[in-house]
């Protein structure tokens, strides 16, 4: 009898507490920076895109909501003719960013990707691509890798060395 | 004015009051949980979210009126007006002022536990006419709890019977003139509250409806407006037992005269509102035969010795 009351009592001084409610339009909490939210795709420092078309995260991506096809600029640079990924399979397992050899699609802490058009949460290649470097600065992958584009031969990248010519005896 | 007319216009006022705070005490209900569970409950609608019984309404007035085809169909059509029908008519015996009142009676105590006892009808026939294993285990578990509660809560009342010498409530609400009665009749008052959750199937005692095992009792198989007669009728019969309380045992519309006395009946019953809600808020449902065995081995024993009790002083 006594615990009842008592019961009572507790639920009764809970009105004079803070409520848990987050009033959500209005207020919102901060999401961090790793959140796994709406993709992007990122550029490298110098402007370029990072995507190098290398179909990892079509691969990777358990549910099939991503689409490309790779190309080639006259540099024999790399990157991708469209990119369309389907927010509406998309499950946000963050699979892709994973699978990215080079940084270039990222997750982001934005989850408010509601559409009234089923069609509209289909994200080309401009509504993904950003401006900026996403959450890796300072990563330029044709500067690091040893593939050689138009301007940048063999062995001029960063950490390497020029290549060692195989037919002549002299170090 | 007619007196006649007047009559009328009393009843008519009446009806559309205990309506529209029926529709009232669903929004103050759920915002009254919210409180109590740390939560905010509905304010978008409107100042405080007073508007959201409305935006319910329209929702379930739209809603498709399904008669399951395996159903009886007329008592099933039936069940739900009887829910509301009798808990409607008890008001007519509460007095909310000394002026404002449907029927003086002098029988208006028995009239009131009879029509209690009639809206028991609307469960049975709504879980039996559902012709569906848990809305008929709903109906039986209605039909124990009103064996249990039947029994004390017509004796609880008879200690402020005895001791206004009347059925008639505003006899009663005018022998409270010097003391309330729940000083007086304090078991009595204790145990008609009880009975009171046990009639209108309120949590902790909404045995009938135990949504966490029987889908939601009786009145499973209703859509429509005819689960929303049963939805108003439990509001309206929060009311009627919140001012049957405040009628009997704190005096009705008596109170220190800067305030009006229907305000005062209103605020009284308001408080019991509230309580029935905190009720909800904190308690949980006990079986159905614990509650048979409490009613009957504590509640009914207490009773009697506090009729016993009351008899010997009246009559010393």
């Amino acid at each position: 009898m006594f615990s009842i009351l008592r019961t009572m009592w507790v639920a009764f001084t809970h009105m004079f507490r803070k409520k848990l409610t987050v009033e959500y339009p209005e207020e919102k909490i901060p999401l961090p920076p790793r959140y796994r939210g709406r993709i992007i795709l990122s550029r490298d420092p110098d402007g370029g895109e990072r995507c190098v078309g290398c179909y990892l995260c079509a691969a990777a991506c358990p549910v099939d909501c991503i689409s490309l096809q790779a190309t080639e600029d006259e540099n024999g640079r790399r990157y991708p003719s469209f990119f369309r990924i389907n927010f509406s399979r998309c499950i946000f397992c963050g699979l892709c960013e994973e699978a990215c050899p080079t940084y270039a699609i990222q997750l982001t802490p934005d989850v408010e990707l509601s559409e009234y058009k089923r069609n509209n949460m289909v994200y080309e290649k401009e509504d993904l691509l950003i401006q900026g470097q996403g959450k890796y600065h300072g990563y330029n992958y044709y500067k690091v890798s040893g593939m050689a584009i138009g301007g940048k031969g063999k062995g001029e990248a960063q950490h390497e060395d020029a290549p060692i010519d195989l037919k002549t005896l002299l170090p | 004015m007619s007196e006649t007319l007047l009559t009328i216009l009393i009843v008519v006022g009446i009806l559309l009051a205990i309506l529209s705070s029926a529709a009232l005490l669903i929004w103050l209900e759920r915002r009254m949980l919210g409180f109590w569970q740390d939560r905010l409950g509905p304010n978008r609608i409107g100042p405080f979210g007073i508007f959201q019984p409305l935006a319910d309404v329209v929702k379930i007035f739209f809603k498709e009126d399904w008669i399951p085809p395996f159903a009886s169909k007329r008592i099933f059509v039936i069940a739900p007006g009887i829910s509301m029908f009798t808990i409607l008519l008890s008001f007519s015996v509460i007095p909310f002022t000394s002026t404002i009142h449907v029927a003086e009676m002098n029988i208006g105590i028995l009239f009131f536990l009879a029509m209690t006892s009639l809206g028991s009808y609307s469960v049975v026939l709504a879980g039996w006419s559902s012709n569906n294993k848990y809305s008929l285990l709903g109906a039986m578990r209605g039909a124990s709890q009103m064996l249990t509660y039947e029994v004390f809560m017509g004796l609880s009342l008879m200690g402020v019977v005895m001791m206004s010498n009347s059925f008639n409530l505003e006899t009663v609400v005018k022998a409270q003139q010097g003391l309330w009665f729940f000083i007086p009749q304090f078991p009595g008052f204790v145990i008609f509250l009880i009975a009171g959750i046990s009639v209108i199937h309120r949590l902790p005692f909404d045995i009938p409806e135990s949504e966490s095992e029987l889908v939601a009792g009786y009145h499973s198989e209703y859509s429509g407006m005819k689960f929303g007669m049963f939805f108003v009728g439990e509001y309206v019969g929060i009311i009627m037992v919140s001012a049957m309380i405040v009628t009997l045992f704190f005096g009705g519309w008596l109170g220190p005269h800067f305030l009006p006395p229907f305000i005062w009946f209103s605020i009284k019953t308001l408080v019991f509102v509230l309580f029935f809600i905190l009720l909800r808020a904190s308690l949980p449902r006990p079986r159905y035969d614990q509650l048979l065995a409490y009613g009957w081995k504590v509640l009914l024993p207490l009773t009697l010795l506090n009729l016993l009790i009351l008899g010997a002083i009246l009559l010393a």
